[in-house]
């Protein structure tokens, strides 16, 4: 799949909060775009990613 | 249009003030927070406003430039049960919050309620860094960062934070102006 414009290969069944875990985001400061479309956060766990999938994370830090 | 402004910190008092001096006068100003002395040195407050809600002071300073401007306020936190209602109308939304859990918060919930809705959003603006690398990317279709988006400290000062809101101000205006029509590669 694509993530922020990089190719990369996922293991099947791997859900997008298991995926956002493992390559070192904090669920909780971030936002997800999947093929062009909001992922809403409450439904990280059950979206499972597909490597014809694109994606695009955006991970926040503090201060305003 | 209409422009609604999510924290009057830093990054929202000066995009605010941008957006007033540039001649925008539909906005819904938002903050749950007072001004306190340390805010001074990035945010457009004066001594006469400490303690003051910052929905109120801000309005003040920006009455000032414009007499007309009747700002919508709301003194509230913004929560993913509030959001829609609070910007209800919005054309642009600027996020300008403090903590990357209410920004996640933020961008997520009018994306999902909004679907119409622009998010401009800032995030990695502490320290004395570069200013170059401060920047705005079009990441999503209805979300546009600025920032360096990793500086992540309690030492917040003006120069940074002043640039960043520009860089925010200039995409609001850019999108109000139709000037926004292709995506930006990154």
């Amino acid at each position: 799949m694509i993530v922020n414009g990089k190719r990369i290969e996922i293991s099947i069944e791997t859900s997008l909060k298991d995926f956002l875990l493992s390559s070192g985001y904090d669920p909780s400061r971030v936002a997800v775009e999947l093929n062009g479309k909001i992922s809403p956060r409450k439904t990280f766990e059950e979206v499972i990613l597909k490597n014809t999938d694109s994606m695009e994370i955006v991970s926040f830090v503090g201060g305003g | 249009m209409k422009i609604g402004i999510a924290g009057l910190g830093g990054l929202g008092s000066n995009v605010a003030m941008m957006l007033v001096r540039s001649g925008i006068n539909n906005l819904v100003l938002v903050d749950f927070d007072i001004v306190v002395e340390s805010n001074l040195n990035r945010q457009i407050y004066f001594i006469e406003h400490i303690g003051k809600k910052k929905t109120y002071a801000c309005s003040d300073i920006l009455k000032k430039i414009d007499p007309n401007l009747k700002p919508e306020l709301h003194d509230v936190r913004l929560t993913e049960n509030n959001i829609s209602e609070v910007f209800k109308g919005c054309d642009i939304i600027c996020e300008a919050l403090d903590s990357a859990e209410s920004k996640a918060m933020l961008v997520d919930t009018v994306l999902t309620k909004m679907p119409e809705t622009y998010v401009v959003s800032g995030t990695g603006i502490s320290g004395f860094g570069s200013p170059n690398t401060i920047i705005t990317e079009h990441r999503f279709n209805k979300l546009y960062v600025c920032g360096d988006g990793t500086s992540e400290t309690d030492d917040m000062h003006g120069p940074r934070v002043i640039i960043c809101a520009g860089h925010q101000a200039n995409l609001i205006l850019r999108l109000i102006y139709g000037m926004e029509d292709e995506k930006i590669e990154n």
